[in-house]
């Protein structure tokens, strides 16, 4: 379970909140209304002050670089650091049913400056699944994919739902938090508020 | 050997007869550099004229305190310039004092080594050995710091998107920002790399030139250069050592994140 409690950052909370092992809670709301900020203060990337924890162990008692390959985060720009693709993965091997499942099989290959913004954002979700973790926060995972690259994403989020992995998701579309989203939050100003009417 | 040849003030009006040239050439042509010219000109003969007369005054007195002080004040004009010259700088009071700080610190170390144990003047600090060799090591230590800084903090504003994508797959504040540190340590180590390369076969160094001209002879002046080459690599090898670790060290955080609050851009 990801627990957070008074969680403050810039323009931003105070926010509490739990997501359970196995359950997708939604995130939706204006741009700018601070969803990525949160997501980002979860994932120890700004300052923030509260506190956070995964399954008991809180975050500032444990290696911040430790931390993140148990809480993952896929901003809704990925970054890229090397020319090929490969070079941002620790072992290509281990990440060949996922490349699969995102179509993405011949991917390691490419060159970086020429992938689509949908086929980074697909390899970001992949990269950060590497470390095997247990927590995925996810920054908009399809505003860029088409509607089949969107129902594998989907597909594969309800695969860690299914491995207790404990999903909090961002997104713009509403017919996506009823669709994998076990309940839906509302952030406005910074503060977050139970989605009135919301299924479940 | 020959033996040292005295200026007069006339000799140097008659040197600057192609000066004068260029500035007619200007007019004639209309190239707007006249008044560029005449003003820069005036400003170099009224900073050399002040510093020789300051240079002599201070080796008249020949006193410790006085020759501290002078070294202090170049010191606060090269930290200056440092300031400066980046695009990006760090805020507050470490946008100066961690670039003027590694500056002063490495030229300081080599000075006094060079000072104490290979030139040796009675007493160590004597100003007419003190001040000229500090003033090289330093203006080179300047440069390499101040391109070293510049290009790091363009290099982590620019590549912040891949160095946090590092970050969230769990490597440290020094593994993301490698390529940066590299990048920014090869910029600050580069003018004194070409320089050692190109010396001798390009140019004559100003030193060596001055040394020869003023009737040294060329073997002892190509010692004196050398020692010189080594105290300048030596130093700005570790200002910019120090500098740029000291910035990435202030632009990222304990739980390992970048502060980029922490950084400005200049404002003018």
């Amino acid at each position: 379970m990801l627990e957070i409690a008074e969680l403050e950052t810039r323009h931003v909370g105070p926010i509490s909140m739990n997501v359970s092992g196995g359950e997708c809670v939604a995130i939706l709301g204006p741009s700018g209304s601070g969803k990525s900020l949160l997501l980002r203060a979860i994932a120890d990337l700004d300052p923030n002050a509260g506190r956070v924890a995964l399954n008991g162990q809180i975050r500032e008692e444990m290696p911040a670089c430790e931390w993140r390959r148990k809480v993952a985060f896929v901003p809704a720009e990925t970054g890229w650091w090397a020319d090929r693709v490969s070079d941002h993965f620790a072992d290509t091997d281990d990440v060949g049913d996922l490349l699969a499942a995102m179509k993405l099989s011949d991917a390691m290959e490419w060159e970086v400056s020429r992938l689509s913004t949908g086929e980074r954002h697909r390899l970001g979700i992949v990269r950060a699944l590497q470390t095997k973790p247990r927590a995925l926060l996810l920054d908009e995972p399809t505003a860029s994919l088409d509607g089949d690259m969107t129902t594998a994403v989907e597909e594969l989020i309800r695969h860690l739902l299914a491995g207790d992995v404990s999903v909090l998701i961002v997104t713009h579309d509403e017919e996506q938090a009823r669709r994998i989203a076990g309940r839906s939050m509302r952030m406005s100003d910074g503060q977050l508020t139970p989605e009135a009417g919301a299924a479940s | 050997m020959t033996t040292y040849i005295s200026l007069s003030n006339l000799d140097l009006v008659g040197a600057s007869v192609f000066l004068v040239l260029n500035a007619v050439f200007s007019l004639v042509l209309k190239l707007n550099l006249e008044r560029q010219l005449l003003t820069s000109c005036l400003r170099m003969i009224v900073q050399l004229l002040m510093v020789g007369l300051v240079l002599k005054a201070v080796f008249a007195v020949s006193s410790a305190i006085v020759t501290l002080l002078i070294a202090m004040i170049m010191i606060v004009f090269a930290g200056r310039e440092i300031w400066a010259r980046q695009e990006r700088r760090l805020s507050g009071m470490w946008g100066y004092s961690l670039g003027a700080g590694s500056m002063m610190f490495a030229g300081t170390i080599v000075t006094v080594c060079a000072l104490a144990t290979q030139i040796q003047p009675q007493p160590w600090w004597t100003p007419q050995f003190a001040l000229p060799l500090f003033g090289m090591i330093l203006g080179n230590t300047m440069t390499g710091v101040s391109l070293g800084l510049d290009t790091l903090h363009s290099s982590i504003f620019r590549e912040r998107t891949g160095i946090e994508a590092q970050l969230l797959l769990g490597r440290t504040r020094w593994e993301a920002v490698l390529p940066s540190t590299r990048r920014a340590l090869r910029s600050g180590f580069t003018p004194i790399i070409n320089a050692m390369a190109a010396t001798g076969v390009v140019s004559l160094p100003g030193m060596m030139t001055g040394q020869i001209l003023s009737g040294v002879d060329p073997q002892e002046a190509v010692k004196y250069q050398i020692l010189i080459m080594f105290l300048i690599g030596g130093a700005t090898g570790l200002g910019v050592l120090g500098a740029v670790f000291g910035s990435v060290w202030r632009l990222t955080d304990h739980r390992h994140r970048i502060r980029l609050d922490r950084m400005r851009a200049r404002s003018t």
